[in-house]
């Protein structure tokens, strides 16, 4: 009995112990959307069955192993098969409490929650097409308002920070932020589609309960709708490389009224953006432009000197193709080409035509090829890319 | 039951001795502790592995390891753990038990069984090379894309992407040959009067298993070779691109992995009950009902498999039918869990070493079980889906429902295997530190994985750390109490206390017949059972 109070005294110790987490996440976190509220009700409603079942049948057999010991010199009894109908009845009866669970109490739910989750396309207000890509996530708004706004989220946590060995004192959003948040209007039932370029990826914001792999050359659907104003962090969940656990995702839900100013604000910046791609741009704003757009995309692999990772990720510094010609002499720009290699990749390296802007494009290779190490001189102009891509 | 005696006469037979005795060995008993050996080896390695990973993850930011290298040992670690650690020391107590048990004088297929074990030392060496190679310079290391190998990140990946292709190949035809053996075995060497329903409960385990490995060990030789030719030969089988389809290979893969957890399980759920029955000195409660529920879970095995990636877009009809197919295998299970718990009840029980295990077993196996019932809820999976939830969960089923269970085993028949009784002592605490720590590692991983915390990220948000602190000591601790298990089964084979030929006052069974250690040739007079 001794041994009994010691051990009721050092279950209650951890109990008291467990108010010093009393602001950790001890199950979903709060839900934003009535998927994620749904989901959090037939979790816990599963869990509390579950629960009660672990208990009544451990302490069944903690009963049994106190009292139907050898050293109580408790006398083994002889087991019987249950013989009569009575007894048979009897057996059956744990049988059918666990089918009405399975099918009845558990699955009845699990089947309504299955046809919530899967209704992607009933009263949707609006699409938003999300691609994933090593190591990034690009959102584009497929119609209403916001049609044509197109953007690329970039982790925005400073690169020192996750680098090794760093000592400091990390940011509170450390690995949860985002250069680019996807903006959403609350209330509004948004149809997801989900691809992607590269390899699997999976978007998912743990308070909208919804998680969909995205398969490159497929497109798959699920839905969000967010009912609080806020904002909302996740991270993809699909094993996609070295960055995997570098491409979160950072949704901000706005009122209807904000979210339009957003709208309107994005597409301003976006045009401005598409008139930097007509005007002639000076090798030193290249340059400049391009080192940002460098460190942001492609430092991750080719390193912020242009190292690389050999084998799987080749050094620029000195690359045959970073120092190599460009253009033809019909004025077309070559196969296997610096150019070439961005706009459309190759094994591992991605395709950049869909993600970066002529500007971007123009801007990184031009600092590519007179800065980590190379001095080839020449100048990438946004014209020529964008006549490129025709 | 009752047997003719067996004398314990001279060994006629010229046995080669040192290396040739292993290298060229057909006994059934050899061969069983050269599996037991390797996989003890096999399991010291891969948990190696997950201590780094696990010492890494001990606090936010990059500490020890690369991204690249992080992703390469969660892979290679899974595959060492269950190809491996798990599956070798499932088949080295096949072969030391079940021709014992069924009272054969060794396996059918004796050189076919040499066959099978020398196959798995290569494909260890090939698993883990390129870690080496990638220190000459030569490619970039080990496979890197969890064990799962899901295209396109396996058509993107390195040399070690095929050495493990490889890997698996020669792990799979050591699976397929040791199954076909012991399939073979025990459908034409049973004593005479040993009726198919009056098999031990381990040989019925295996014997499902054995028919698991044979249907699906192929379908993920097909699928990793579509792979392969993807990766080099220009097919597109998952290229979009081509015609292909990515989510086809993880229908394939998992067409083989699901029953693989039950080829994992179905062998411990055999020698389980002859541990409780052995303690509990009473005889096993519904062995008929058991031997019916270990065939239904072996035939839903191999329909439920597309339950491991709901979030992979399935119509709707799938996703129900694979919610509730695989909601039905708890019904079966909860028949075995009912026989166990029968088979204790009103017993006379006394708590060695194995009945501790099997107890710890039933209760972490029962939550592992319990959290995967809850996991098959499409809806709540799309939150576990991928999250330390499901790390947890299946560490309980494979660590709590496999290892320990193996541990059990181990302690059971380590003073028949030896001659010698291990320490108790040591075994005891052994039992206690490996359930503490186990349980201090898996269940802040429960809760990490509720708040949002992916699986496989090498560097993870702040609000996860205090969990993740907590699961990497427990980890240490649970790590290094293995080491007491090594140095129990080590001093047991170099000696201590003889061992009676029944060891365990409820021991029964043709195996507790026989002199500990049985004779080279185990049974040379065939038992006859009533």
């Amino acid at each position: 009995m001794q041994v009994l109070k010691k051990i009721g005294l050092g279950i209650a110790v951890m109990l008291a112990s467990l108010n010093a987490f009393a602001d950790y996440a001890w199950n979903f976190p709060l839900p934003a959307t009535p998927m994620a509220a749904d989901t959090l009700h037939v979790h816990n409603k599963f869990m509390t069955i579950t629960g009660i079942i672990f208990i009544v049948v451990l302490a069944i057999m903690i009963y049994a192993i106190f009292a139907h010991r050898k050293s109580k010199n408790f006398k083994p009894v002889t087991d019987k098969a249950p013989s009569t109908a009575v007894e048979i009845f009897w057996t059956l009866i744990p049988f059918a409490i666990l089918l009405l669970i399975d099918f009845v109490i558990m699955g009845i739910p699990a089947y309504h929650s299955v046809i919530m989750m899967e209704n992607t396309r009933e009263k949707a207000n609006m699409v938003i097409k999300i691609t994933g890509s090593q190591w990034r996530w690009q959102y584009e708004y497929m119609d209403g308002d916001a049609q044509g706004i197109k953007f690329v989220s970039n982790l925005a946590t400073p690169k020192e920070q996750t680098d090794k060995g760093f000592k400091g004192v990390k940011n509170e959003h450390y690995l949860l932020e985002v250069d680019n948040h996807l903006v959403l209007p609350v209330g509004e039932k948004v149809r997801v589609l989900m691809t992607a370029t590269d390899v699997l990826h999976n978007w998912w914001v743990p308070q909208f309960g919804s998680s969909r792999v995205a398969v490159p050359g497929f497109i798959r659907e699920t839905w969000v709708q967010v009912e609080t104003p806020g904002t909302y962090r996740g991270q993809c969940k699909e094993l996609c490389g070295k960055g995997h656990g570098y491409m979160p995702i950072v949704v901000d839900a706005l009122p209807m009224a904000e979210y339009k100013v957003w709208v309107a604000a994005k597409k301003a910046e976006l045009a401005k953006a598409a008139a930097g791609a007509d005007k002639v741009w000076t090798k030193e704003d290249l340059i400049a432009n391009g080192k940002t757009v460098y460190e942001k995309n492609c430092a991750v692999c080719h390193q912020v000197t242009g190292a690389g990772l050999p084998p799987a990720f080749p050094a620029l510094t000195g690359s045959k193709i970073a120092n190599g010609p460009i253009f033809g002499a019909d004025g077309k720009y070559l196969k296997d080409s610096h150019l070439d290699r961005v706009l459309n990749g190759v094994r591992v390296m991605p395709s950049w035509k869909a993600v970066l802007n002529d500007t971007e494009i123009a801007s990184v290779i031009t600092y590519e090829r007179n800065g980590l190490g190379n001095a080839v001189g020449d100048v990438l102009q946004p014209a020529q890319v964008k006549a490129a891509r025709q | 039951m009752s047997t003719t005696t067996v004398a314990h006469h001279e060994e006629h037979a010229e046995h080669p001795s040192g290396i040739m005795r292993w290298l060229t060995t057909t006994n059934h008993k050899d061969i069983g502790t050269m599996y037991l050996t390797f996989s003890l080896i096999m399991f010291l390695v891969g948990g190696s592995m997950i201590l780094a990973i696990r010492a890494e993850l001990f606090q936010p930011g990059l500490q020890l390891l690369n991204p690249e290298f992080f992703n390469q040992l969660i892979g290679v670690h899974a595959l060492i753990m269950i190809f491996a650690a798990l599956m070798p020391a499932a088949t080295g107590f096949a072969n030391w038990m079940i021709p014992l048990q069924i009272g054969a004088p060794d396996m059918a297929l004796p050189r076919l069984n040499n066959w099978g074990f020398w196959l798995l030392p290569p494909s260890a060496i090939l698993l883990t090379l390129p870690f080496t190679l990638a220190l000459f310079g030569i490619g970039d290391g080990a496979m890197a894309t969890g064990w799962t190998f899901y295209p396109p990140l396996s058509v993107q990946g390195g040399i070690g992407v095929d050495f493990a292709i490889f890997a698996v190949h020669l792990l799979g035809i050591s699976s397929v040959l040791g199954s076909i053996n012991i399939i073979v075995t025990l459908f034409n060497m049973r004593a005479p009067g040993m009726t198919l329903m009056k098999m031990p409960m381990f040989a019925w385990g295996w014997l499902i298993t054995a028919f698991l490995l044979v249907a699906t060990i192929p379908v993920l030789a097909g699928a990793v070779t579509m792979l392969l030719t993807d990766r080099h030969f220009g097919t597109h089988f998952f290229d979009a691109a081509g015609g292909g389809d990515p989510i086809m290979f993880q229908h394939l893969f998992w067409f083989f992995g699901h029953p693989e957890v039950y080829i994992l399980l179905l062998p411990v759920w055999g020698f389980i009950p002859q541990i409780l029955e052995t303690f509990s000195r009473k005889p096993m409660y519904g062995y008929k009902a058991q031997v019916y529920s270990l065939w239904a879970i072996g035939a839903l095995a191999v329909v439920v498999w597309a339950h491991h990636f709901f979030t992979a877009g399935m119509p709707v009809p799938a996703l129900l039918y694979f919610m509730y197919s695989t909601m039905a295998i708890s019904l079966p299970l909860a028949v075995l869990f009912f026989c166990w718990i029968k088979t204790m009840w009103k017993g006379s029980m006394s708590f060695e070493t194995p009945m501790l295990f099997a107890v710890g077993w039933i209760i972490l196996f029962g939550i592992g079980g319990l959290t995967g019932l809850v996991l098959a809820d499409v809806a709540a999976d799309a939150q576990y889906h991928n999250s330390y939830f499901v790390v947890a969960h299946f560490h309980y089923t494979l660590f709590a429902g496999g290892i320990m269970g193996i541990m059990a085993g181990t302690y059971y028949w380590l003073p028949k295997m030896t001659g010698h009784m291990y320490s108790e002592k040591l075994g005891k605490l052994h039992f206690w530190l490996t359930a503490i720590s186990f349980n201090l590692t898996f269940i802040p991983q429960f809760f990490l994985g509720l708040a949002g915390m992916p699986r496989r990220i090498p560097d993870y948000a702040l609000q996860f750390a205090e969990f993740n602190m907590i699961s990497s000591i427990a980890a240490f601790v649970l790590g290094f109490s293995q080491l007491l298990f090594v140095y129990n089964i080590v001093s047991c084979a170099r000696g201590g206390k003889k061992a009676t030929d029944q060891v365990w006052e409820g021991a029964k069974g043709l195996e507790w017949t026989l002199p500990s250690p049985p004779p080279y040739h185990s049974f040379t007079e065939q038992p006859i059972v009533k």
